[in-house]
């Protein structure tokens, strides 16, 4: 495959000598909401201490199968455990990061930011109950932008992930006949749409399609540029999305007594977003290895403190300094080595 | 001396074991160890490859119990209510795969006998190597450049006319018809062509090179035109191994992922049988869904997929080696 | 016209049309080669510096970053995993071809090896992850390595048996006449006539493994950092060039095509040498 194969692997072997010899290595799998991050945080922690965390974006439901089967230090999910599966599967969880979902569409001459979308009209579109852009439910919440009389292209997300766990989620709290006919989940039974894959897949349709409409995270429509709809949220107002309204909708909700079982959708606040979400970080509760338990831990409490700009500088919204405290002390009650110690990361 | 030990031992073909033994013994150690050792490969790869089936049938166990053969023929995928059909990525893999076919084979065909006969012969081995580079380029990339480039140009000057002309013919026009976007079946379908054009075009050269020079000159020196001599002598002493580079390309096509799920759109619907309409394949669903699976039916359920495109594979196959039976059989017969 | 000269002129013009539609068929396929390969040239120039071999993959809208650890993680699990796989399966169509003309073993194998012909490469990333990931509790290169061989050996038997079969018999004969034992029959001479195609079938068979993302997913998994040890998540091309092509982030898309073209590019170079090394010398 390249030309001079042994002159590479000798340098490389050289090179390799070199770096192993302070390099430790954690390894975590699952959710690609939270991965570009993970991947910033490790970049710079690497840099600072040397340890070296490897973070791959899997998907949640693959991230949870490896905790379980212990091939990684630590799993990332965008669905959070209920508090039965936790205790049945040995397992502690707790948030890492808040982010968005936005309505993105395609309506040439339209502004991003100006279109208001109720969860239940959106919820219709999904459905294919609504199937044009000048429909009267529509146009009944957006009397001074004129909407063509174009067919709505629906595109949703092909490959199942917690991003359409989030967004099926809110459109189930907020939609009746959504949540009967077609529930929750990280793949479910879409009636209408074109699906893409990954956020830009759905983000490339709706480019494509004239008179289309998505959903990709926050971080993904800002970084390209994609107009963006607001959506009315539990208080009736319209907010635009940014790290305020996700943090927002972070601090109305009830996370300890849960077990942090909470999905931020649709959380009562006049100034939170709706369409938020969080990804959890999940964990054996009796570490075999407890150094490489100190590490993850260590890692995660760096992040929490000298991590927040970095978060914030991808568009992802840092947890409230509360929540922070209650999740340390989580770690200091529930994560446990085999002899029954808490684990020592400080 | 009688005519009887004339005759080498060797010649006379016995195939009792005995015999084999010693004419295996005849060559020396070398030979045994030889034979036993590709033996052992064999037998190594037929292991490891039955293992494969063997875990796919392990793993898709839940739904095969649970459906049957419902399984096949309904189009109802729903994972939260735990409901699975698979016709609708069924009904992709086969069309998609026919549309690769049908495009593929005539052009590898045609690429092979430019390749052998045509080309000036400085200039065979650079074409071969640009032929084959399309194999090399990786699956993402077709399905990306099918997405972002490819598909805006494919319903402009490819769907549109389609659907104008041959849209409007009677019971033929079914097929072309709806709004040409230019993602779905029918593009997939073209793309997964370009992608197994090599394989096969590169197979068929190959197998067209290997034809004994006398055969070809022996027409020639009938006053054959170049085409008749490929048709007729090159085509049917080769025909094992283009029907081998066929199934090459065929299995390609059937197995390939990452080009076919950025074009194909991904709905599980199938209320028309326009090829404009979007799909889905087996391997599109397994890759989109698997990571994200709850663990019990939705995984089983992929499992059984995956199984579901080894049988497809497996009755394609079974109904090659007719074809090729029945071709050889009429050798030697027409005179 | 007498019948004569029609039919010949008939004969001639559906040579004419033939040889000339050959002719489209060829421009056909270049012009998608020529096309994809622009694009991508296109999207991956502004990635393409000496950084991309000697820096590793950066974080997210990183000033710098190159690809380094996931080409030399890449490089390290293809060799392994065609050094693996193409003996196994010279040798096994070795058999196919020349041993098993009549017995079940080869019946059976050569049906099932076509099956997998078009396994999809993400069942063999499962199936290793079943067996070798899952039991040592760890993805690893070596898992990697595994998967990218079982994608190889279908490739190789198919072709190496092919290509055998087609060598006259006539060839075979000549070398038993002279009193040469079966295997060296094989070796020396069958073999080394069908050299060429054989060589075609390893080729495809590599091309086809370096840009395959699947069966590495659930079995080397990738590595942020650099990473040579085998026995953890190995850093590669294919896994990464997914990860960044489908994000938002400039800087990541633009490595994504720039290690596309490096896939490509590799793949080329690789076809050329192993062709130059193994030509043909007629003498």
């Amino acid at each position: 495959m390249r030309v001079n194969i042994p002159g590479t692997c000798l340098g490389a072997i050289v090179v390799a000598l070199a770096m192993q010899a302070n390099a430790a290595e954690l390894t975590g799998a699952g959710s690609s909401f939270v991965a570009p991050v993970v991947a910033k945080w490790a970049d710079a922690y690497s840099k600072a201490t040397g340890t070296q965390v490897n973070y791959q974006s899997i998907g949640s439901s693959a991230g949870l199968k490896q905790i379980e089967a212990k091939t990684v230090d630590f799993g990332a999910s965008d669905a959070p455990l209920k508090p039965e599966e936790l205790d049945a599967k040995g397992l502690v969880q707790f948030p890492v990061i808040v982010g968005g979902i936005v309505p993105v569409f395609n309506l040439p001459g339209i502004q991003s930011g100006t279109v208001h979308l109720t969860g239940q009209v959106l919820g219709d579109i999904y459905l294919g109950k609504i199937t044009k852009w000048n429909d009267p439910a529509i146009t009944h919440l957006n009397p001074t932008i004129k909407l063509p009389d174009t067919a709505i292209a629906v595109v949703r997300r092909a490959d199942g992930s917690g991003t359409t766990f989030n967004f099926t989620d809110y459109l189930a709290k907020v939609n009746p006949e959504w949540k009967s006919k077609v529930g929750s989940g990280t793949s479910v039974n879409w009636p209408v749409g074109n699906g893409g894959k990954g956020n830009e897949g759905v983000s490339l349709f709706v480019q494509r399609l004239p008179g289309a409409i998505g959903y990709v995270e926050y971080a993904y429509a800002k970084q390209s540029k994609m107009p963006y709809a607001l959506v009315q949220n539990a208080s009736g107002a319209y907010v635009q999305p940014d790290e305020a309204t996700f943090q927002a909708a972070a601090a109305g909700a009830e996370w300890v007594k849960n077990r942090y079982y909470v999905v931020i959708t649709d959380q009562p606040g006049k100034n939170a977003w709706p369409i938020a979400a969080s990804t959890f970080v999940v964990m054996q509760k009796v570490q075999d290895k407890p150094t490489q338990a100190a590490g993850v831990l260590k890692f995660f409490a760096w992040a929490f403190n000298d991590g927040q700009k970095l978060a914030a500088g991808l568009d992802y919204v840092p947890l409230p300094p509360n929540l922070v405290k209650s999740i340390e002390a989580t770690w200091a009650h529930e994560i446990k080595d085999t002899s029954g110690k808490a684990i020592a990361y400080k | 001396m009688d005519g009887a030990s004339i005759v080498p031992v060797q010649a006379r073909p016995k195939r009792d074991a005995a015999a084999h033994a010693r004419s295996l013994h005849r060559g020396g150690w070398g030979d045994t160890l030889f034979f036993n050792l590709t033996r052992a490969s064999a037998l190594l790869v037929l292991v490891m490859l039955a293992g494969i089936i063997v875990s796919l049938v392990i793993g898709s166990w839940p739904t095969i119990q649970k459906f049957g053969f419902h399984f096949l023929y309904s189009a109802n995928w729903d994972p939260p209510a735990d409901q699975f059909g698979a016709l609708v990525p069924i009904y992709g893999t086969l069309v998609t795969s026919a549309i690769a076919l049908v495009v593929a084979v005539p052009v590898s065909f045609g690429i092979a006998l430019f390749l052998t006969e045509l080309s000036p012969t400085w200039l065979r081995r650079p074409l071969g190597i640009a032929i084959e580079l399309l194999a090399a380029i990786p699956s993402i990339v077709y399905g990306m450049w099918g997405l972002l480039v490819f598909s805006p140009i494919f319903a402009r000057w490819l769907e549109t006319p389609l659907a104008a002309s041959i849209g409007k013919l009677p019971v033929v026009g079914r097929l072309f018809s709806g709004p040409p976007i230019g993602i779905g079946l029918l593009c997939a379908g073209f793309i997964l062509a370009i992608m197994i054009i090599p394989f096969i075009a590169a197979v068929m050269r190959d197998v067209f090179e290997v034809t004994p020079p006398m055969l070809k000159e022996s027409v020639y020196g009938l006053g054959g035109t170049t085409w008749e001599v490929v048709w007729r002598v090159v085509l049917p002493y080769t025909k094992a191994g283009v029907v081998g580079g066929v199934m090459l390309g065929l299995g390609r096509a059937l197995g390939e992922t990452m080009a076919v799920t950025f074009v194909i759109g991904n709905t599980n619907l199938l209320d028309n049988v326009s090829l404009f309409s979007p799909g889905n394949s087996i391997t599109s669903a397994l890759a989109n869904e698997f990571a994200e699976a709850s663990p019990g039916l939705h995984t089983s359920a992929l499992i059984e997929l995956g199984l579901v495109l080894f049988v497809i594979t497996f009755l394609v196959l079974a109904a090659s080696k007719l074809l090729l039976m029945r071709l050889q059989a009429n050798e030697g017969t027409r005179s | 016209m007498t019948t004569r000269e029609s039919l010949y002129a008939r004969r001639k013009f559906v040579n004419n049309l033939a040889l000339s539609l050959s002719l489209a068929a060829m421009l056909f396929g270049l012009i998608w080669l020529i096309w994809i390969l622009f694009t991508t040239l296109s999207l991956g120039i502004g990635g393409l510096s000496y950084t991309l071999f000697t820096q590793m993959t950066p974080a997210p809208n990183a000033d710098s970053g190159g690809l380094a650890n996931a080409i030399a993680g890449s490089a390290i699990m293809v060799s392994l995993a065609t050094l693996l796989g193409t003996p196994l399966g010279v040798l096994a169509g070795i058999y196919l071809a020349e041993y098993g003309q009549k017995d079940w073993l080869s019946a059976v194998t050569r049906f099932i090896n076509d099956i997998l012909l078009s396994a999809p490469s993400i069942v063999i990333g499962l199936f290793v992850y079943a067996i070798w990931v899952a039991p040592m509790k760890s993805f690893s290169g070596t898992a990697g390595v595994i998967a990218l061989a079982l994608l190889v050996v279908p490739v190789v038997v198919r072709t190496t048996e092919n290509m055998l079969r087609l060598i006259p018999n006539s060839l075979r004969e000549a070398a038993f006449a002279l009193g040469t034992p079966k295997w060296h029959v094989i070796m020396a001479i069958t073999l080394k006539a069908a050299r060429a195609g054989v060589m075609t079938g390893v080729l495809l068979a590599v091309a086809r493994i370096s840009g395959e993302t699947a069966p590495l997913l659930f079995t080397a998994l990738s590595n942020q950092f650099w990473s040579l040890d085998l026995n953890r998540p190995t850093a590669n091309l294919p896994v990464t060039i997914f990860k960044f092509a489908m994000s938002p982030f400039g800087n990541w898309q633009q490595l994504a095509w720039a290690g596309v073209f490096l896939i490509t590019a590799g793949v080329l170079a690789l076809n050329i040498l192993a062709r130059w090394l193994f030509s043909k010398k007629n003498g």
